[in-house]
């Protein structure tokens, strides 16, 4: 069986998103970028897969600028066998990353798409179901127990209030949540083979995909600011104030 | 025994600063054959450097002359205007360029953000087939059996607190190389190692050091004048007897890049670097500056302040010194990007003529003498008294015999003065009794902040179940020693307030240690009393995250 993961590159979780001064976006000039911290545990379930005997290939993909090489490197050096880049400057909505990855399943053919449940950057958890969607394939989100038997695949998910494990024809598509696995660190000696691993460089045309965005940001704005609290004397004191501010 | 893999290079540099990227692109320029590989312990190339910066093009001309038309982000804000403010509480007073020598004028330098320098770098060293690898520490030397450097050994990673591997434990690599290149920046761990081992400062004074402390800010458009670069003396470090100085470059994109310099040879134990900051930040005249606009990043970096009397030896059997690893700052111009570089490439022509010779892991004796034939002597030479000089006499009168004596060497050749000596900042600092707590103004949240939301803006992460990398030699020091003689001083030089003192249960204090927080300054192994502190380098990618610092 092939595995075919998608990773994207987002904005690294350390960092703290600073909104452009004009509102446009996130401003990402020098800041630090990184896999989407979801897709890396969809890397590792992967390479759990392959090292349990279950999968033969995995192959990374992402969709994004010439950096995300960068990104596929990783998934290179944490195990994956070899990986393909749809280079594009434009930002790529769900939908157009769903196509993309639908056109690469064709040629591919991968019994198991596994990628992360959202990205952190535009918290969208679309890309994985609209994939199903699309291929008319059945899914197993928010996976945080994997386990490939046979021709099925049998998901745990995590759902409002507990789990639910469901059992899916292979092919099938997954994504992962926080608790499936712990990725494990890409080794220095890995990171070095991984520059010798395919990394194959295409574009959106080159599958026929039109990828202009469907949706137009109009604002972007940080968070309000928290205002300081207030400290109040006695529990009478404190029952004026809820009162005062009609919240009691 | 843990097996280890093993990867040979012709050369391997520790620390991918302007130094260590320097030597790589010389080295790949003289000879497109040699194997370079960058090791960088931040999670990327340009994480940990934090620098003003004010930049002196001259060792960038000579390494990559087309820098301007290529991309550089450092060509986008050549400096416009010079400003030299000597401040009182209240005041301030210009004081006029005539009176300087003509090397400190700032005319056809750059102003941006060294991190980008270094990121731009970074590509133009990976077009030539360097390898860099970020986010993997040196954290041994390597010797062989005759005590020559024979390379590193990468960080572990995924050891728990108690120092055991966990389920994702990979062990580090040994990198060998014909020659080890150390530019870990000022105040290395493995840099160090090596003085000691070879006794490298057998012939020069000690280093000493300054902590800086910068932020960058967006500021309102009508106020931002690109170019404009600002330097201040006086108050507030006039009001507790020590020295430094505070620098606002008005940089690209609205932005100022501000900071604050404090000699770290001060006496007076409660002395708080960060708060001295934050109160220059209130002076009228920052202030104006500042108001309505906005703080977007926070950091902080030790300087090398003994500028040419304490270089060191550069070389031993396998290895050499460069950058802030050797300390080539030229501090009245608080300028080192320039020499650092130059350093790094006239290692690298060294070590490619070596190395094609058949040579390998012996002294390049030549390349200490290049240094000390280069205009990196030349320019150091000019400045060397400048800092004892107001060590010793103090801001105002200092400052004019500094000005008197790099007159005097300008025009003449000869100063006021011999070469003056150092002493060690741990060594300068006096007992708490001697004075009186300094009553700092509370933060305002608006033009200065409390520390730990400061630290939060260095962007800084350590994986929290690994070693503290903050060594104490003896744990019984800081209750013993530092807190009673010295009011705990580690608590106020920090600038991340990685060191706390607590008294939980009232039955006396502790020492607790927020490795999580640090930001990598190296401050605390520089400044603690009895050197109790060692600074060792945490898992990989571990410290700050700075953007366009």
């Amino acid at each position: 069986m092939k595995i075919l993961v998608p990773v994207k590159r987002v904005i690294d979780y350390n960092v703290k998103p600073r909104v452009k001064a004009d509102g446009t976006g996130v401003d990402l000039a020098n800041v630090k970028m990184s896999m989407n911290p979801f897709d890396e545990i969809a890397v590792e379930e992967a390479i759990r897969i392959k090292e349990a005997g279950k999968a033969e290939e995995i192959v990374a993909v992402s969709v994004g600028p010439a950096k995300a090489q960068d990104t596929l490197r990783t998934a290179l050096a944490m195990g994956a066998d070899r990986a393909i880049l749809i280079e594009t400057d434009t930002e790529v909505e769900p939908l157009a990353v769903a196509k993309i990855l639908k056109a690469i399943v064709a040629e591919e053919n991968p019994g198991l798409v596994i990628l992360g449940k959202q990205a952190i950057d535009d918290d969208s958890n679309q890309t994985g179901q609209m994939l199903a969607a699309l291929l008319g394939r059945p899914q197993g989100t928010f996976a945080s127990k994997v386990e490939i038997d046979g021709d099925h695949v049998a998901v745990t998910r995590e759902v409002d209030g507990g789990l639910e494990t469901v059992k899916l024809a292979l092919p099938a598509i997954v994504t992962t949540d926080l608790r499936l696995n712990e990725p494990r660190y890409a080794s220095l000696p890995n990171i070095m083979k991984a520059k010798k691993k395919q990394l194959d460089v295409k574009t959106a045309a080159d599958y026929g995909v039109d990828i202009a965005p469907r949706l137009k940001t109009l604002k972007v704005s940080e968070p309000p600011v928290r205002v300081a609290g207030v400290k109040v004397a006695d529990v009478d004191a404190l029952v004026t104030k809820l009162k005062e501010l009609g919240v009691a | 025994m843990i097996e280890r893999e093993e990867m040979p290079y012709d050369v391997v540099i520790v620390g991918g600063g302007p130094a260590g990227l320097a030597t790589a692109i010389r080295l790949k320029q003289v000879d497109p054959a040699l194997s370079v590989c960058v090791l960088e312990k931040g999670s990327e190339i340009g994480a940990h450097i934090l620098s003003g910066a004010t930049i002196d093009p001259k060792a960038l001309d000579e390494l990559l002359p087309t820098w301007r038309e290529d991309g550089c982000p450092l060509a986008e804000t050549p400096v416009t205007d010079n400003w030299h403010w000597h401040l009182t509480k209240k005041k301030k007073f210009g004081l006029p360029h005539l009176v300087m020598p003509p090397f400190m004028s700032n005319e056809g330098n750059y102003t941006g953000s060294l991190g980008n320098l270094c990121r731009w770098l970074a590509e133009q060293a990976e077009a030539l087939e360097i390898e860099i690898f970020p986010g993997f520490p040196a954290a041994e030397i390597l010797y062989d059996e005759s005590g020559a450097v024979i390379g590193v050994q990468t960080g572990d990673m995924g050891v728990d607190r108690e120092g055991n591997p966990k389920a994702d434990f990979q062990p580090g690599m040994n990198l060998l190389g014909k020659y080890t290149v150390f530019c870990e920046g000022a105040r290395g761990h493995l840099t160090k190692r090596l003085k000691a081992r070879y006794d490298l400062e057998a012939d020069c004074q000690p280093q000493i050091y300054g902590i800086g402390i910068k932020e960058l800010w967006d500021i309102p458009a009508d106020k931002h004048v690109p170019g404009r670069v600002i330097h201040t003396q006086g108050w507030p470090m006039s009001e507790t007897d020590s020295w430094g100085g505070g620098f606002l470059y008005h940089q690209a994109n609205n932005q100022v890049a501000l900071g604050f310099v404090t000699a770290l040879d001060y006496k007076n134990p409660y002395v708080y670097p960060f708060e001295e900051f934050q109160r220059w930040k209130q002076h009228p005249d920052i202030r104006a500056i500042l108001e309505g606009g906005k703080r977007v990043a926070y950091g902080a970096r030790a300087i090398n302040e003994g500028g040419w009397q304490s270089v060191p030896m550069l070389v031993f059997p396998g290895g050499v010194l460069a950058g802030c690893s050797a300390g080539f700052v030229n501090v009245p111009r608080i300028k080192g990007t320039h020499t650092a570089m130059k350093s790094g490439m006239l290692a690298a022509e060294a070590m490619a003529a070596a190395i094609n010779a058949g040579r390998a892991q012996d002294t390049l004796g030549e390349y200490d003498t290049a240094v000390r034939e280069s205009w990196i002597a030349k320019e150091l030479k000019l400045v060397q008294n400048a800092e004892p000089m107001v060590a010793k006499w103090g801001g105002e009168i200092g400052t004019v015999l500094a000005g008197a004596d790099m007159w005097l060497r300008t025009l003449f050749g000869f100063g006021l003065a011999k070469p003056m000596k150092h002493h060690t900042d741990a060594s300068t600092l006096q007992r708490a009794d001697l004075y009186q707590p300094i009553a700092y103004p509370k933060p305002d949240g608006v033009i200065s902040f409390d520390r730990l939301t400061s630290v939060s803006y260095s962007f800084t992460n350590h994986e929290e179940d690994q070693p503290v990398h903050l060594k104490l030699k003896d744990a019984s020091v800081p209750t013993a020693i530092n807190l009673p003689f010295y009011a705990g001083p580690e608590a106020r030089y920090c600038p991340a307030g990685v060191y706390e003192f607590v008294d939980p249960d009232g039955a006396g204090a502790k020492l607790q240690i927020n490795a999580q927080n640090c930001v990598h300054c190296k401050t605390c192994d520089i400044k603690d009393p009895t050197q109790n502190i060692e600074w060792v380098t945490p898992e990989g990618g571990g410290g700050p995250n700075y953007p366009n610092m």
